[in-house]
């Protein structure tokens, strides 16, 4: 297994506030890693480190065995790191297609120039840009297609938005997808929709799949491996079972009066 | 949540792929348009892409031979310098939802570039075809610079910064007279200062030179064309849809492989350029340049052109640039004025009062208490109705004559009648239903007493007035402007 993302001894303060200290991560070919951890852990912050938002005090982010440290989000996107947010960032008031086909920026060519003149390319790549936003969205099934591909994306249910945001991050053709709480806000039949749909995004798509997520049975479901935050350490890795049993991770959820009676 | 129809319902009784609540309220309002304005909606929507674009420009083809005048002539080719303008403000605030004031100065700029280049000012004469490429690139160049703030700097703080180098701009050119070079002692005329550079070429096109206001007219309306055709293509493609991304959420655009930054910038360049061609043509066909043609209230005039019409929508702005330059036109006249006064009164009232019963009465008893207040008032005090009405022509004239007191001497009760008017408004809108119509027929009644008897001495005061309070009441009733869309801020 080669290594797709790796963070080496990484290392964030907001001022006083340490965020993230010295976290390594690494994250293989193929591989759906959880994160999981309390609120204010540290878990986002590691997706603004890994896609450029944030750049590290200390330490070296590597994508496929090369620092990606100080590049610009949208290079570090075109490169291969595709995420989704946990409050729901599309753009609204485009249509549902556009969103997708608007992803596609990073891996098309055509200029201002070339797209009002109309040239052949143009034209040929407005149709593939056009099939690709519609096979993206065709993998949700029915739920994205048809006369959905003209509202506009305010216009969706919660579900479909979190769907859109993942088919909207597929269209930058990533290597690997940070999905931040894909199931948040879903109820539970939607829950285990996407359960199988992450599965689905490794065995269909390719995707190396990189998720924080809250809901255990989301966790357990999914994760060939899980790595728990708090406080901006590692406190725990390994299988499910072995990370949900971990005295460190249970006093981080519960209180060391609680680990302690366990 | 929408009832689905029995037999909308697939197999099982999940509702049939196509078939939920959005579409369902879709149709609902659909069928909530009725009277003669949901009519014309629904119209409208049929409506393919192409018509309107063809419509104008057969209309503007024939323009010229509908009229000898030339005055309407040079108004019809302001109204699509306007049109221009407001096409390349589109792409900066409509696509890139980049608050640029700034815009003004790449109008000016353009046009003193083409005055430099093609006047005796320092005996350039370039060739019109060789001078537009440079002022165009020019232009574009400078939209970049004065974009490099953009990229730190959004919304409100962007709007400040970017106002400051429009004002910078006519500072510049007023000034620009005498700047002494570093090399020499002897002052360098650049721009004409306060007296601007007058005696320019006129746009000589494949060896016709353009003298006539019909030509600047036909030039104007191929670039119109043009630019319509363009920005049409050009939002439906990479970089279009980039634009768009950029304006609803930048972050996102970002993490979705966008370079935000090149694109602001792209759409400063885009829309400096535009501006900069259409400040050449104003030049040409003005034969002069001066700081004053480039001053804030123009600035406000295309913002008002570009959220009258809608942001973002191309036939919206286009309509909205010939709307308020044909208004401010006509605005000019008093007898026009007049018409166009009681015409808008007269559409607010069908479009905002129904049912259609309470609007006649309420019609009715305007009118009525306007004879009956003639016949009394006359009766007491002669004076009061002595003067008649002013430009009273026409059938328009004569109905007000008979209609609003118009006394001799109408200086301090026109005053006061003003500002009790702007109280019995502010009045209005905390009243509601039937009273509301009551109080409504004597502050009609006011408001025509203060046009005949205070407004409509002053036209070039009441024009902005007028202008202003079409403005508010339009955009309160369609804030999204007259062809744009409804957006949606909230998550």
């Amino acid at each position: 297994m080669t290594e797709l993302l790796e963070l080496r001894g990484v290392s964030l303060a907001f001022g006083g506030l340490t965020v993230l200290d010295g976290l390594d991560l690494v994250v293989n070919e193929g591989e759906i890693v959880s994160v999981i951890g309390p609120n204010g852990a540290g878990k986002t912050t590691l997706f603004n480190l890994a896609t450029g938002i944030y750049e590290p005090d200390r330490g070296d982010i590597l994508l496929d065995g090369e620092s990606i440290v100080g590049l610009a989000p949208h290079t570090i996107a075109s490169r291969g790191i595709a995420r989704t947010f946990q409050t729901i960032r599309l753009f609204l008031n485009m249509t549902v297609k556009e969103n997708v086909m608007a992803a596609t920026y990073g891996h098309t060519k055509m200029g201002p120039l070339r797209s009002v003149l109309r040239t052949p390319a143009a034209r040929r790549e407005e149709r593939e840009v056009n099939a690709l936003a519609e096979e993206r969205l065709g993998f949700f099934g029915q739920r994205l297609m048809g006369y959905r591909w003209d509202q506009p994306a305010y216009s969706l249910s919660y579900a479909n938005r979190r769907r859109l945001e993942i088919a909207r991050a597929t269209a930058t053709n990533p290597r690997i997808l940070l999905l931040d709480e894909p199931a948040a806000g879903m109820n539970p039949s939607e829950t285990h929709e996407i359960t199988g749909l992450i599965e689905q995004l490794r065995s269909e798509g390719g995707y190396t799949i990189l998720v924080i997520e809250h809901d255990m049975h989301v966790v357990e479901g999914i994760s060939d491996r899980v790595v728990a935050l708090d406080h901006g350490v590692k406190i725990a890795e390994g299988t499910f079972d072995e990370v949900a049993t971990s005295p460190r991770v249970v006093e981080a959820y519960l209180g060391t009066k609680a680990a302690s009676t366990k | 949540m929408a009832q689905i129809p029995r037999d909308e319902q697939g197999p099982s009784g999940q509702p049939r792929i196509g078939t939920d609540d959005w579409v369902a309220s879709v149709e609902e309002r659909r069928a909530a348009r009725t009277g003669l304005s949901g009519r014309l909606l629904d119209r409208w929507e049929r409506v393919p892409l192409w018509a309107p674009l063809l419509a104008v420009v057969a209309f503007g083809a024939v323009f010229p031979y509908l009229t000898d005048s030339d005055y309407v002539l040079r108004v019809g080719f302001n109204a699509l310098v306007f049109a221009l303008l407001a096409l390349g403000l589109n792409i900066v605030v409509g696509y890139a939802g980049l608050l640029d004031l700034g815009y003004i100065a790449f109008f000016g700029f353009g046009a003193y570039a083409y005055a430099i280049l093609s006047s005796n000012k320092f005996d350039l004469h370039l060739p019109t075809l060789a001078a537009l490429p440079i002022v165009i690139a020019a232009s574009a160049l400078l939209g970049l610079l004065l974009g490099l703030p953009s990229r730190r700097v959004t919304g409100d703080y962007l709007a400040i910064v970017t106002l400051f180098f429009a004002q910078i701009f006519v500072t510049f050119t007023t000034n620009a007279n005498r700047i002494v070079p570093p090399w020499s002692d002897e002052p360098i005329d650049l721009t004409g200062g306060p007296n601007g550079i007058s005696g320019l070429d006129p746009f000589s096109l494949f060896g016709v030179d353009a003298i006539e206001v019909s030509s600047y007219f036909y030039i104007a309306l191929v670039l119109v064309t043009l630019g319509m055709l363009g920005l049409y293509i050009l939002s439906e493609s990479r970089t279009g849809r980039a634009w768009k991304a950029v304006r609803e959420d930048p972050l996102a655009a970002e993490a979705m492989t966008i370079p935000v930054n090149r694109l602001k910038l792209l759409a400063f360049a885009f829309g400096a350029a535009t501006a900069g061609l259409t400040g050449s043509l104003f030049a040409a066909q003005q034969i002069g340049v001066f700081p004053q043609n480039f001053e804030l209230p123009l600035l406000i005039t295309i913002y008002a052109m570009v959220i009258l019409g809608g942001a973002g929508s191309i036939p919206g702005v286009v309509i909205g640039a010939i709307t308020i330059t044909v208004v401010l036109e006509v605005l000019r006249g008093p007898a026009d004025a007049r018409v166009l006064f009681y015409a808008a009164i007269a559409l607010g009232l069908a479009i905002g009062i129904r049912p259609w019963r309470r609007l006649a009465a309420l019609l009715v008893g305007t009118l009525a208490l306007g004879l009956v207040l003639n016949v009394l008032v006359g009766a007491i005090w002669p004076r009061a109705t002595a003067r008649g009405a002013a430009e009273g022509e026409g059938f328009v004239g004569s109905l007000v004559e008979a209609w609003v007191l118009t006394p001799t001497e109408p200086g301090d009760i026109g005053n006061v009648a003003f500002v009790v008017l702007i109280a019995a408004v502010l009045g209005l809108t905390l009243l509601r239903g039937t009273w509301r119509l009551v109080a409504l027929a004597p502050t009609l009644y006011l408001a025509a007493f203060v046009w005949e008897n205070r407004l409509i001495f002053q036209p070039s005061v009441t024009r902005l007035l007028i202008l202003g309070a079409l403005l508010v009441v339009l955009m309160n009733a369609r804030p999204q402007g007259l062809l744009g869309t409804t957006r949606v801020e909230i998550t």
